[in-house]
């Protein structure tokens, strides 16, 4: 048997998450925002730093993990999805963040975004959205509006946005919210509540890109956004409901948690396969009589 | 050369081919014999035309041979084709009632049954199948009882009645035939051996299981779908977990996640999905991730030819994903080594923290080969390298990315206390920050690609070398790599007969390629001669580019089936005498 160390552990602290190097982001970077909520909610969760993984694409935002301390992936372009998804089922005991960009987790990677709500695995999804392609230098981005000109469309796109909220509600995601890097305290409540969701969690935040977005500055959005939890009547648990709030988009743009369902159970709680402990902890070696079972099913 | 039989069953997809050929494997394997199948078939659910040849003997069958010894055609197209394949003292069992007979080599025994006055076909669709069955082993002198019990546990599940109505039929093709027709020349024999028949695709799945595989995802691709196929139905007993995937790049990528958790990770892929892959191998070797992906080849390019056979994918191995970075490549040489390499390719992997590919084909994937139980080790050497699993022993800074002489540094998995890091598809420092942007830095940049390359020196020293197999004084050399290795085999054995003398280098791990041992072994060689299944020589491309070594002359197939061991002994006569330095082998029956 190993020791199981039950001595109560030093509480963390927002010092025990700070990376191995400060951002390199933009000064006024809206990410600077989201950093400091996830690591805060981490502090207030008082989930131990080594048990957590964070797992992000390629792309400014993409960086994050590399700015804070916990066991951290920096995947390929789009792929940040399937590679948390791959961690997560090898360990589930791990506490699982997905971080990355619109372009990397709605364009390039919109196909795995599908699945793996589809899935309902237990990740929080943060995609820190700025309606551009900032560290190719300012592109449309799958959440440009129509007629924002980029250097890609110097006269305008005219590609519809996708509505990242509409997409997961029918995706099945089981927990889909909308947070912004301006209101750190909502947003970290969004991020604790994400986290505690046993399931997909999906977080689009409004995490304004100050050099190449001159559209949706934090101005734009600081007199637009507005809460959802401000609303006593809203009902979080009503998919017809918040489909109808993920359309609202214009003077006013609602922000917070638009649906969670507890009823649809995640992959880890239906996965026969788990039930024997996270695939980490197993033996090697397949037990002798399941294997002779096997060679007998071949004679 | 050793005493084989060979039965070929062939009709539209959807007549019931595949159902007289599970028999025919289980009672031969049962007997005590070897056998070797392989199924010609179309991207067809229902119709086209499919061809199961099925060699059994006491001896290791290592391919399914040059020609037939019975013919069991289930319609007309299959008698036209086929019927050429019988030789002098082979028979064919026909139904008399809607098939004609063509023109058959002599000493060929024609043996139509009259199908609707042996059973009543309103009811039962296969009746024709099942008297041919019977009659064949009456023919082959093989005791009722025997197909009897086969039959009952073949068609158990549909209840008593079905399995006596099959029985029954079986039967009577049985005494029709020890009535009418003239037994084989020899009676099959049998042994007081045991052994499994497995395809390529079992065996890959089975011996990753083996190998302690605890995470395989895929997508469904012809014909590497076997291998989703066992892991999806042993999953839950073998304790592994299996996930079918949206596509190809997110089957690599998730592999990736679930190796960077700590587990042993495999996928199973063709050629066009291997290509949806690449970029994720490239993550593979630079975040030092082991993953295995096993690439089970079709004829290509693009969509290809999904049911046929092709060794065409060496070159999109060599060059997956951009940029230079060490890998292994391993090409089994046959089913049973489909088993056996997994391990050996894992304990590779592992040790060296890199991308292991795994070259099968659909000759292999496909195929069926008896083996012997106790060759499926399920108690394999496991080495898993240097990881760190738990935080044990104090330490200083953990630096993922050590620099080392091996190449090799410590890997720390998620969840263990104090080793907290990042690992970057980016280039990184040691402690696995970002070197790509802000810390831009050339000497660094270069220690770390020198760093990964130095495992390539380790790796081949771990890897066997190749072997030449055959007499040291042969006119002719032989180099194959992977699938080939039976049929080449057996073209030296017939060689042999012949008066010629021929040896074999087969090649089975194509990265690191031991080139030198290869000059060194050819070096006194007589005739070289590289024998593959492409169109452009991809092996004898890749051994010139790797050692300079240009073979004298060349055999290749790349017409979608596999080699027969006449093609090769063919080509070789025509290359000893002096009249090519190229042979394409014309696969001379229409499957």
């Amino acid at each position: 048997m190993a020791t199981i160390n039950i001595a109560p552990p030093k509480p963390m602290v927002m010092a025990d998450l700070k990376g191995k190097v400060d951002p390199d982001w933009c000064p006024g970077c809206g990410d600077y925002g989201v950093l400091a909520a996830v690591q805060k909610a981490l502090v207030e969760l008082q989930i131990p730093n080594h048990t957590v993984a964070t797992v992000s694409g390629i792309g400014c935002s993409s960086n994050f993990p590399g700015f804070i301390n916990t066991y951290g992936m920096h995947t390929l372009h789009g792929r940040s999805l399937p590679v948390a998804s791959g961690l997560k089922l090898g360990n589930h005991d791990l506490t699982v963040l997905v971080t990355g960009g619109d372009g990397d987790g709605f364009g390039i990677g919109c196909g795995h975004f599908v699945h793996a709500m589809r899935r309902n695995i237990n990740l929080t999804y943060l995609v820190l959205d700025n309606q551009i392609y900032g560290l190719t230098t300012g592109q449309t981005s799958p959440t440009s509006r129509i007629g924002m000109k980029t250097k890609s469309n110097p006269y305008g796109n005219g590609d519809t946005p996708v509505n990242p909220i509409t997409l997961a509600l029918s995706a099945g995601a089981t927990f889909v919210a909308r947070g912004f890097s301006g209101d750190q305290k909502h947003l970290t409540e969004l991020i604790k509540a994400a986290i505690q969701h046993k399931g997909f969690s999906f977080l689009d935040i409004f995490s304004p890109c100050v050099t190449y977005n001159h559209d949706n500055t934090f101005q734009w959005f600081r007199p637009r956004v507005k809460r959802l939890e401000d609303d006593a009547n809203y009902d979080s648990t009503n998919w017809v409901r918040a489909m109808e709030k993920a359309t609202i988009w214009g003077e006013e743009i609602p922000i917070g948690k638009f649906y969670e369902t507890t009823e649809v159970p995640s992959l880890e709680e239906t996965e026969p396969v788990l039930e024997g402990g996270a695939m980490i902890s197993r033996p090697l070696h397949i037990a002798p009589d399941v294997a002779k079972r096997f060679v007998e099913e071949l004679m | 050369m050793s005493e084989t039989f060979t039965i070929g069953i062939g009709g539209a997809a959807g007549q019931g081919v595949a159902t007289p050929g599970d028999i025919l494997a289980l009672l031969f394997s049962r007997r005590g014999l070897h056998l070797n199948a392989y199924n010609a078939y179309q991207s067809i659910i229902r119709g086209g035309h499919t061809f199961l040849t099925i060699r059994t003997g006491v001896d290791p069958v290592e391919n399914m041979g040059d020609d037939l010894d019975c013919l069991i055609p289930l319609n007309q197209d299959t008698m036209d084709r086929h019927l050429r394949l019988l030789t002098d003292g082979g028979a064919c069992i026909y139904n008399a009632d809607s098939i004609k007979p063509g023109e058959a080599a002599a000493g060929v025994q024609l043996c139509p049954i009259p199908v609707s006055t042996l059973a009543d076909i309103t009811r039962n669709k296969v009746a024709q199948n099942t008297l041919a069955l019977g009659a064949a082993l009456s023919m082959m002198g093989v005791g009722f009882a025997a197909l009897e019990s086969i039959m009952a546990a073949q068609f158990g599940r549909k209840g008593e009645a079905v399995v006596k109505e099959n029985v029954d039929i079986a039967r009577s093709g049985y005494d029709y035939a020890s009535q009418h027709f003239k037994p084989f020349a020899r009676p099959l024999p049998m042994t007081d051996n045991k052994y499994a028949v497995l395809s390529g695709n079992t065996a890959l799945a089975m011996g990753g299981a083996a190998a302690g595989v605890k995470f395989y995802c895929a997508y469904p691709m012809s014909p590497s779908t076997g291998v989703l196929h066992w892991m999806a139905g042993h999953g839950r007993k073998a304790g592994i977990m299996v996930r079918q995937v949206e596509d190809e790049i997110g089957v690599i990528n998730m592999a990736i996640g679930a190796a960077h958790a700590g587990v042993r990770s495999m996928c199973a892929t063709s050629g066009g999905g291997f290509a949806l892959m690449s970029e994720g191998l490239g993550l593979s070797a630079m975040a030092e991730i082991p993953v295995v992906v096993i690439d089970c080849m079709r004829a290509g390019p693009s969509t290809g030819v999904p049911t046929k056979t092709e060794q065409g994918d060496l070159w999109q191995m060599l060059g997956a994903a951009f940029g230079d970075y060490p890998r292994v490549i391993a090409a089994p040489v046959d089913i049973g080594d489909c088993f056996t390499l997994m391990a050996e390719i894992f304990n590779v992997t592992d040790k060296f923290q890199v991308p292991g590919l795994v070259l099968a084909d659909l000759l292999l994937s496909e195929g069926r080969l008896s083996v012997d139980p106790a060759k499926l080790d399920f108690k394999p050497h496991i080495d898993r390298g240097e990881m760190i699993t738990s935080n044990g022993q104090p330490h200083g800074e953990y630096l993922r990315y050590k620099i080392t002489e091996s190449g090799v540094s410590p890997r720390a998995i998620p969840g263990v206390e104090g080793f907290t890091h990042v690992v970057s598809s980016d280039e990184h420092d040691e402690n696995g920050v970002l070197i790509s942007d802000e810390y831009t830095n050339h000497a660094k940049r270069r220690a770390m690609m020198e760093k990964r390359m130095r495992k390539v020196a380790g790796i081949e020293a771990m890897v066997p070398k190749p072997k030449l197999e055959g007499p040291a004084d042969a006119d002719v050399t032989l180099i194959g790599w992977g699938s080939t290795d039976g049929t080449i085999r057996e073209a030296r054995a017939q060689l042999a007969q012949q008066g010629i003398k021929a040896n074999q280098l087969q090649i089975r791990w194509l990265a690191p390629l031991h080139g030198d041992e290869i000059v060194r072994l050819l070096k006194g060689a007589k005739k070289t001669i590289i024998v593959e299944n492409n169109f452009s020589g991809q092996f004898a491309r890749y051994l010139r580019s790797e050692t300079s070594y240009v073979a004298d002359g060349h055999i290749r197939k790349y017409d979608g089936e596999p080699f027969m061991p006449h093609h090769i002994t063919e080509a070789v006569r025509e290359q000893l005498a002096g009249s090519t330095t190229l042979s394409v082998p014309a696969h001379e029956v229409m499957v």
